[in-house]
């Protein structure tokens, strides 16, 4: 059985479709901007499922209008770390919501190995298990 | 990059399809248009150009060439409808005049009247100031300008009091990176931004001669004339209306001989000064009516500046000492 049929990470919004285009990109941004939220930029090299906290590219974007100035940030940080993965976040500021409302993936590394599944025998029959990306085995900054 | 082997029916298209259906309505609408009238019609342009003419006394060069622009907007749109491209026309554009001439305001409109044509997507203003572009340390000007510009995408960019960006004078001053960065914006993303400068007419055109760069890249530049007296006259009786004020028996012959002495007068701020005027007269106004204890006030006395109220200012007791 094959694990990882697209050879693709799906997290967050979107990801089991085809890669936005810029301009899908930009009406989800005012989607989001309509509503008040505020956008910000993350990227990794280590997309392990439980790697929660990414790194931020600049800071949250708050009082903007118009998806223009997001994506403007965004190319920048594609230009930065074209082989990286990099995900729109969307922050809702709404007292007691106060979270990340919205998020998908907008840049892949070209090539995705995906993750291995270790199966530990402890204790006879029982299973312990571990997810390790394969790419994660080289150190940062040479993964993708 | 490895697509995936399966489609979602109809994905692309759903993803694509506008948020707001009735936005998409409007732009199919104009996307049809053929005439002048019909674009007209749609963008409600001509709304705002009168309110513009009602509104704002004066100016008449200004307001010339607002609808010129407009006009190329207009045919530009028909142009783009017959599938004729050209590039989008470069609306920078650089406001000088003196102090209280109404740079900001027509700024403020400015951004109206784009938005309406479709030039820029948002139609929001955001007023900056050397402040919010310049920071204080070595890396601190650029993130502050992006930041500046980033809000201001999709809109208008007012830049108030321009010059002070470049300080000769201080050749280690971070105001001419905010000045590069600027330029590569202006140049770069022209159809998401205008950037409007203002400042008074001398020290914008130091501020040219040493940036030329700056100069070549703004298309417009409008230079706001004074006031003539009678206009200054027309913009105080509005400026009262809108506070529901008026001017009783004489006052307003007085409020005219006051300006006569005014505008002689040094650091005459034209429409400023009027309003300036205006608040002390009802400061008058109010003392007059505080000193009456027991008097019943009507409707009649609350709203009229009188005569009196307008000749205690100092300006005429000067000329009479």
């Amino acid at each position: 059985m094959m694990t990882n049929p697209t050879g693709r990470i799906t997290q967050g919004q979107f990801s089991f479709l085809p890669d936005l285009s810029d301009a899908e990109i930009a009406l989800q941004i005012k989607y989001g901007l309509d509503r008040g939220y505020a956008w910000s930029v993350e990227y990794t090299d280590d997309p392990h499922p439980r790697n929660t906290y990414w790194e931020m590219y600049g800071h949250p974007m708050f009082d903007l209008k118009d998806a223009a100035g997001v994506l403007l940030e965004l190319n920048a940080c594609r230009k930065t770390f074209p082989n990286h993965y990099i995900r729109m976040m969307a922050f809702d500021s709404t007292r007691n919501v106060e979270t990340i409302v919205m998020s998908f993936i907008v840049n892949r590394p070209d090539d995705e190995p995906g993750f291995m599944l270790e199966r530990q025998e402890v204790n006879g029959r029982s299973l312990h298990y571990t997810t390790r990306g394969y790419a994660a085995s080289r150190p940062e900054g040479q993964r993708y | 990059m490895t697509m995936p082997m399966y489609a979602i029916p109809g994905s692309a298209a759903a993803t694509a399809a506008p948020e707001r259906p009735v936005e998409a309505a409007n732009t199919a609408r104009l996307a049809g248009a053929r005439s002048v009238a019909a674009v007209l019609a749609e963008s409600q342009v001509e709304a705002v150009l009168g309110e513009l003419e009602r509104d704002l006394v004066g100016l008449a060069p200004v307001k010339q060439r607002i609808r010129d622009i407009a006009a190329l907007l207009v045919i530009d749109k028909l142009r783009a409808n017959l599938g004729l491209a050209a590039q989008a026309p470069s609306l920078h554009m650089c406001f000088t005049g003196n102090p209280g001439t109404g740079k900001t305001t027509v700024a403020m409109r400015m951004a109206q009247i784009l938005h309406r044509l479709g030039h820029v997507r948002e139609g929001h203003l955001v007023a900056v100031t050397r402040d919010d572009l310049v920071g204080q340390y070595i890396g601190h000007t650029a993130p502050k300008t992006k930041e500046a510009i980033k809000r201001a995408l999709g809109g208008v960019l007012f830049i108030d009091e321009a010059y002070y960006l470049y300080r000769p004078e201080n050749e280690r001053d971070y105001g001419a990176e905010a000045i590069e960065i600027l330029l590569q914006v202006m140049e770069n993303q022209r159809d998401d931004l205008v950037v409007i400068l203002a400042g008074y007419k001398d020290r914008m055109d130091t501020f040219f001669q040493s940036n030329p760069g700056m100069s070549s890249r703004i298309a417009h530049h409008l230079d706001f004339p004074d006031y003539a007296e009678g206009e200054l006259l027309q913009i105080a009786e509005t400026m009262l209306a809108t506070q529901n004020y008026r001017f009783g028996t004489g006052a307003r012959g007085a409020f005219a001989e006051y300006l006569g002495h005014r505008i002689a007068q040094p650091h005459f701020a034209n429409a400023r000064s009027v309003r300036n005027a205006l608040d002390r007269a009802r400061l008058r106004q109010a003392s007059r009516l505080f000193a009456e204890r027991d008097r019943v006030l009507t409707r009649d006395d609350l709203v009229t500046i009188a005569e009196a109220d307008i000749r205690a200012s100092r300006v005429f007791a000067a000329r009479t000492h």
